[in-house]
């Protein structure tokens, strides 16, 4: 719309005609005060807290129902307004109860802060204040009526903002009660619930502290933490998360995640994973030290040193005796990008072996090759946000990808985006869908097929076929269409889709995968076939200065096989366990040497020789890129005494088992100092990192513990990697193209191994099994009203 | 059921057919009844709109609700083409303290209803009419539902009405007992299924009104007037009343006079002597104390203020309004402190809770005048009686908020005097009662 201008205290402003005058305020550096505006969601004007004078209307005006008009002159701090706000908050003082000094939101409080401005700190009232006692609504939300000043920003939130409707209003007047969808005469236990997806977007909002978190409540003051903004660890989404630290006996204590500053690429969402699911960081069950297994099977906790030279020992002599043929790796999708990427050069270069891969949860490997060659095809997930039109085929980013679900739902209800879905299963986002299509049970395969041309296989992908070719037709027509992928397609199904796709002007893609570094896995060459950003082992002149073993090794499975045939000499395992998702029988890895770096005594570190105890991605530095290809830095906030990174334990290993750790980290003044005189291999490499480091105003790393060393490494080589230092330094997301180089493997060479996690909204893999929020969810779960009453939908998994 | 009552200065125009059976269709019939419609309709399709409204700008009639908008001009304000269907709303809520003028018309005069919501859907090009009445008024639904029953019956709703080729539905609807619903857009909210709260202004209902769809909503003596005014003519009606102010209305007469009922006078009809002359004088031959002339939410007239013409511009000059012409008559015995609360509890209890001054205003109003009343108060509470509805007027939400401090602020000025001498005299003798005690400890 076309700009007008207009005064606000006597300052000349502009806006796009139509803009909120209190948005339009803000955005000129003039703060409106509002309880219950809260932007994206409906108008309420309820609270009367941002009322301004408006030249020729006779009454005060709320600035957030008033869009800008030209010529428009306004004050929005005068005698009159100043009183008309402090009115209210008398008002609203009248009936809080002023426990300020216990309560979660004091100093996080805005009644507390317009109270301060305002000044309304005196009270004309005899009367007792009206009160009800605080309701356990679930686990993690908790309601505190005496403290609500009702602006129904929860009750917009939980029903514009997630689709949910679980809050609402009851009684009418002074006896308002923000009430939950399950009444206290439903429920099992006679006590009012909420059944929901408890992402606590409703505590988030409001500005109080009304609703407060199961997790945090009473703990502690918010002046009292550090708080450190990092990724979230659960999802492929990569939402920023905001955790509140306090120092322990023994460590930091992460003692509350929340979206503080909003700052990030999850914009104002956060779901109850990013929020409350990092107490498997505090759990008691926690690996402190180093466990190595004696002669009669028990395990024994060693010192590191202990156990580090007894790692290096028996990976140097079980390389040396059977080949790096005869060891196998598997790496985590929970690592940071550096941590992979050592983990597959150590592997390649120090191990000697090809025998390296990771729990997959989509085919990022076609994905890669299916728009190889192809600029500005790729989605970030702001695209999601502002795309016109959306195409999900497969997968449930409700359950699956909560930050994408939100951004979708916001595009729809705020932005009109068209969304478009086509699946096997009746998923929640149907309801915001334009037109929603009904898959046939498997029929993915044959739904990218009949998009690709082939008529024939219309049958298979659909029962209604006219739907089906209706929906086909009406996506074709579409511009600039966003297609968002499950990872139901893979291979050549996944190359079909994308290859229709690719006909259509200005459509991206994206597909979704199951954990915080999914996608930097994979990316990071932690695959038995490929080296990082999809690159060819053989044949590549990228990583010439690799020395790699040529051939293919073995996947995932081939791993284990070759341990049931003793042909597995060792097994390395980093961050994963393999023997729960895989169903590996604990038998065929008796004459492996296990090495296990681990939080917790999974499955798969019961049967280690040795298990390392490992920080967790909330307690280490580094860089994770989210199923889009977002790029983000991930730093240090908890710390837990007798743990190391990853990263650190791969080099210490590397370390003792006489590795050159110049050629493995490039760090120190020493890679400088050949100059490529000496002619080596070995010389070249370290050379032409030092040439790269001049190149970009960079200098060698100090440390060989300073994965920025390797983010170096990774910068240089890894294609699609080139990224803007000051962007993910300053915890800004910044989308990567996807590596394109020369020919890739050929697509279907190797067998499906994408096996999708199928985590519920209370579940992580493994990791979320210790982490008691999430089993008190699911707990919270089973406790439903034995009737139908507003059952949220889940996924058909 | 009430009596009629009647007095020789009134003009009956509305209430012509009070008292006649006029709820049957075919008395109401052989009293003019269905021919405004027709005439209406005579006018042919091009022409029929701009003369109904025509029509209803030249009478100068004026919302009979309370808030006195022009009626026509509010008709004309509705879009010619809509992609969404129009509709005509008729405000039967009447919930006012002191207002019971609907009531009678829905009870004697059904059909003037239903005969002015075709009007004023022909006058908008709408297909479909609410009859919304007050939940509380359900025992008159059957006899709004009958009379819609024998229109239907007799072919004058439904398709194609009086051969015009238009079709014309009504449907009937009663709220669930909630005073804000009166309020236009908290009546659409309701209608639609939703809690009764007022939406945001602008868009105003001429434009997105009822399901998204431009929509005219009127009150229910507003539309009987309609069918009246088509058959006598605008300018004849606008002749019986004031300037600006059309026509005649019905006035709600109550409390302490001889005569109490509901009359139709005509505008700018002299307020004294309607208290005086029309309702027979105060009862029992007592003084007259205080006038609250137009509803609850009018501001309160002394008995020396009352010397003032009954149309919407006297009175606001006169510093308070006509509102729904329910006037209530107090003679001396009345306590003003007793009035005050009892006026506050009722908006207390009404406020539907949206926006803060009204919800927690309303509520500190009232427990401190309960405080009061039961002689727990102090000269204090008088001044934070006052400072709370000053700081209610004009920053709520809807009118409510102001429809319940417009009475105290009335109260608490001109009454101030009997505020503290009836605590400074509550204070002699008996003894304080303690804040638990009043409301209840918990509360």
């Amino acid at each position: 719309m076309a700009d007008v201008k207009f005064i606000v205290d006597g300052k000349q402003l502009t806006a796009p005609a139509g803009t909120l005058l209190i948005d339009a305020c803000k955005s000129s550096g003039i703060e409106i005060p509002a309880f219950c505006y809260y932007p994206g969601l409906s108008l309420q004007a309820a609270c009367r807290m941002c009322v301004v004078r408006i030249e020729k209307m006779p009454k005060l005006q709320t600035a957030c129902t008033t869009p800008v008009t030209e010529g428009m002159v306004v004050a929005t701090e005068t005698p009159e307004i100043a009183q008309a706000r402090k009115a209210t908050l008398q008002l609203l003082l009248g009936n809080h109860p002023l426990d300020c000094p216990v309560c979660d939101a004091g100093g996080e409080c805005e009644l507390q802060d317009m109270t301060f401005k305002y000044g309304a700190a005196d009270s004309f009232y005899a009367e007792p204040k009206n009160h009800r006692e605080e309701q356990k609504w679930s686990p993690v939300v908790y309601f505190d009526r005496p403290r609500c000043i009702l602006c129904y920003r929860c009750v917009r939130m939980c029903g514009e903002g997630m689709d949910v409707f679980a809050l609402g209003i009851q009684n009418r007047g002074s006896s308002s009660v923000i009430a939950p969808n399950i009444p206290a005469e439903l429920s099992p236990d006679h006590l009012a619930h909420v059944d929901c997806e408890q992402c606590g977007m409703c505590i988030d909002a409001c500005p109080v502290g009304a609703l407060t978190s199961g997790t945090y409540r009473y703990k502690t003051r918010p002046w009292e933490m550090n708080h450190v903004g990092t990724v979230c660890t659960h999802c492929g989404d990569g939402c920023k998360t905001t955790l509140g630290v306090r120092s322990t006996s023994d460590g930091s204590e992460i003692v509350r995640g929340d979206n503080r500053d909003k700052s990030g690429i999850n914009g104002d969402f956060l779901c109850n994973k990013g929020r409350y699911a990092f107490d498997f960081a505090n759990n008691e069950n926690r690996i402190t030290q180093p466990l190595v297994r004696q002669p009669n099977g028990e395990l024994k906790p060693v010192s590191w040193e202990v156990a580090l030279d007894y790692v290096g020992k028996e990976l140097r002599q079980r390389r040396d005796a059977r080949g790096g043929k005869s060891i196998g790796v598997i790496g985590s999708n929970r690592i940071t990008n550096e941590e992979a990427y050592l983990l597959q050069k150590f592997a390649r270069t120090v191990l000697g072996t090809n025998n390296i891969d990771h729990h997959r949860t989509a085919d990022y490997v076609s994905f890669a090759q299916a728009l190889a060659g192809q600029k500005d095809r790729t989605a970030s997930l702001r695209d999601t946000l502002t795309a016109p039109a959306i195409l999900i085929v497969g997968g449930d980013p409700t359950i699956q990808a909560p930050g994408t679900a939100w951004n979708i739902r916001t595009n729809v209800r705020n932005n009109r985006g068209r969304l478009y879905v086509a699946n096997s299963a009746e998923i929640k986002l149907r309801r915001q869908a334009k037109s929603f299509l009904r898959l046939a049970p498997f029929g993915y395969s044959a739904f990218a097929s009949y998009l690709a041309g082939n008529a024939a296989s219309a049958s298979e992908a659909a029962t209604d076929i006219n739907a089906l070719s209706t929906f086909r037709d009406t996506i074709k027509a579409e511009e600039k269409l966003l297609i968002l992928i499950g990872s139901e397609l893979r291979g050549q199904d996944l190359k079909a889709l994308i290859d229709f796709g690719l006909t259509i002007p200005g459509a991206k893609f994206a597909l979704i995968s199951d954990y915080a570094n999914s996608r930097g896995a994979a990316d990071m060459g932690l695959l038995p076939d490929m080296l990082p950003g999809y690159t060819p082992l053989a044949g590549n002149t990228t990583f010439a200065e690799y020395d790699t073993p040529s051939a293919p090794g073995l996947d995932l499975l081939e791993i284990f096989e070759a341990a049931g045939k003793g042909e597995l000499s060792a097994l390395y395992v980093v961050g994963s366990n393999p023997v729960t998702r895989y169903g590996i029988d604990p038998e065929s890895l008796k004459d492996t040497f296990v090495v296990v770096q681990e939080m917790f005594l999974t499955e798969t570190a019961a049967l280690a020789d040795v298990i390392l105890p490992a920080a967790n991605l909330y307690e280490k530095s580094g860089s994770v890129t989210n199923s889009y290809g977002d790029l983000q830095l991930v730093k240090k906030a908890g710390d837990r005494a007798g743990v190391r990174s990853d990263f650190e334990m791969i080099v210490r290993i590397a370390d003792k088992m006489g590795a050159n750790m110049q050629a493995l980290v490039p760090f120190g003044k020493g890679t400088r100092a050949d100059m490529g005189q000496s002619r080596g291999a070995q010389s070249g490499e370290a050379d032409r990192h030092s040439v790269w480091l001049t190149a970009n105003n960079l200098e060698p790393k100090l440390s060989p513990f300073d994965p920025f060393a390797i983010l170096d490494e990774i910068q240089r080589l890894v294609p699609g990697y080139n990224l803007l230092r000051l962007q993910l330094l300053s915890g800004n997301d910044q989308h990567l193209q996807p590596a394109a180089p020369a020919p890739l493997v050929q697509v279907g060479s190797r067998r499906d191994l994408v096996l999708p996690a199928n985590d519920s909204l209370f579940t992580s893999g493994t990791l979320g099994r210790y982490s008691t929020m999430l089993s008190d969810l699911q707990h919270n779960e089973s406790l439903r009203p034995p009737t139908g009453l507003t059952q949220i939908e889940t996924a058909a998994d | 059921m009430p009596t009629l009552v009647s007095h020789p200065d009134e003009v009956r125009v509305l209430s012509r057919r009070f008292g006649q059976g006029a709820a049957n269709i075919d008395k109401y019939i052989e009293l003019d009844g269905y021919k405004a419609v027709q005439n209406a309709i005579a006018q042919g399709p091009e022409k029929m709109a701009g003369w109904i409204i025509d029509v209803m700008k030249a009478s100068g009639l004026r919302g009979r609700g309370g808030a006195g908008f022009p009626t026509g001009m509010k008709w004309s304000f509705v879009p010619k083409t809509s992609e969404k269907p129009k509709y005509v709303l008729v405000n039967g809520d009447e919930s006012e303290p002191g207002t019971c003028k609907d009531h009678v018309i829905f009870l004697e005069d059904p059909h003037a209803v239903i005969e002015g919501t075709m009007i004023a859907g022909l006058a908008i090009g709408s297909k479909l009419g609410f009859i919304y009445l007050r939940g509380e008024y359900r025992y008159l639904l059957k006899i709004v539902e009958k009379a819609v029953a024998d229109a239907y019956a007799k072919g004058f709703l439904g398709k194609n009405i009086f051969g015009s080729g238009i079709d014309f539905d009504v449907i009937t609807q009663t709220g669930a007992g909630a005073y804000e619903v009166g309020e236009e857009s908290a009546l659409m909210e309701s209608l639609e299924g939703k809690r009764g709260v007022p939406r945001i202004k602008p868009p105003f209902p001429a434009v997105v009104g009822l399901y998204g769809g431009p929509t005219v909503i009127n009150n229910a003596e507003t539309i009987a007037s309609a069918p009246h005014i088509l058959l006598m003519g605008g300018e004849a009606y606008a002749k019986l009343g004031s300037e600006r102010n059309g026509g005649t209305r019905l006035f709600g007469i109550s409390g302490h006079v001889e005569r109490p009922g509901v009359y139709e006078l005509p505008m700018g009809y002299n307020l004294k002597r309607a208290i005086y002359e029309v309702a027979g004088g105060i009862k029992d031959g007592k003084k007259l104390k205080a006038v609250v002339p137009g509803g609850a939410s009018c501001p309160v007239l002394t008995a020396d203020e009352i010397d003032v013409g009954l149309d919407f511009d006297q009175m606001g000059k006169a510093g308070t309004m006509l509102g729904s012409g329910g006037i209530v008559v107090l003679d001396e015995t009345v306590s003003i402190v007793e009035f005050a609360l009892r006026t506050i509890s009722f908006y207390q209890h009404e406020s539907c809770g949206w926006c803060i001054p009204c919800r927690e205003g309303t509520d500190w109003i009232k427990k401190t005048l309960t405080r009061v009343y039961n002689g727990g108060g102090s000269k204090k509470d008088v001044d934070n009686v006052q400072y709370l509805a000053e700081n209610m007027m004009g920053r709520t939400f809807c009118p409510l908020g102001d429809a319940a401090a417009m009475p105290t602020l009335g109260f608490v000025k001109k009454f101030r005097k009997e505020f503290e001498d009836y605590i400074a005299g509550q204070k002699a003798g008996t003894p304080i009662i303690t804040v638990e005690q009043l409301v209840g400890a918990g509360h």
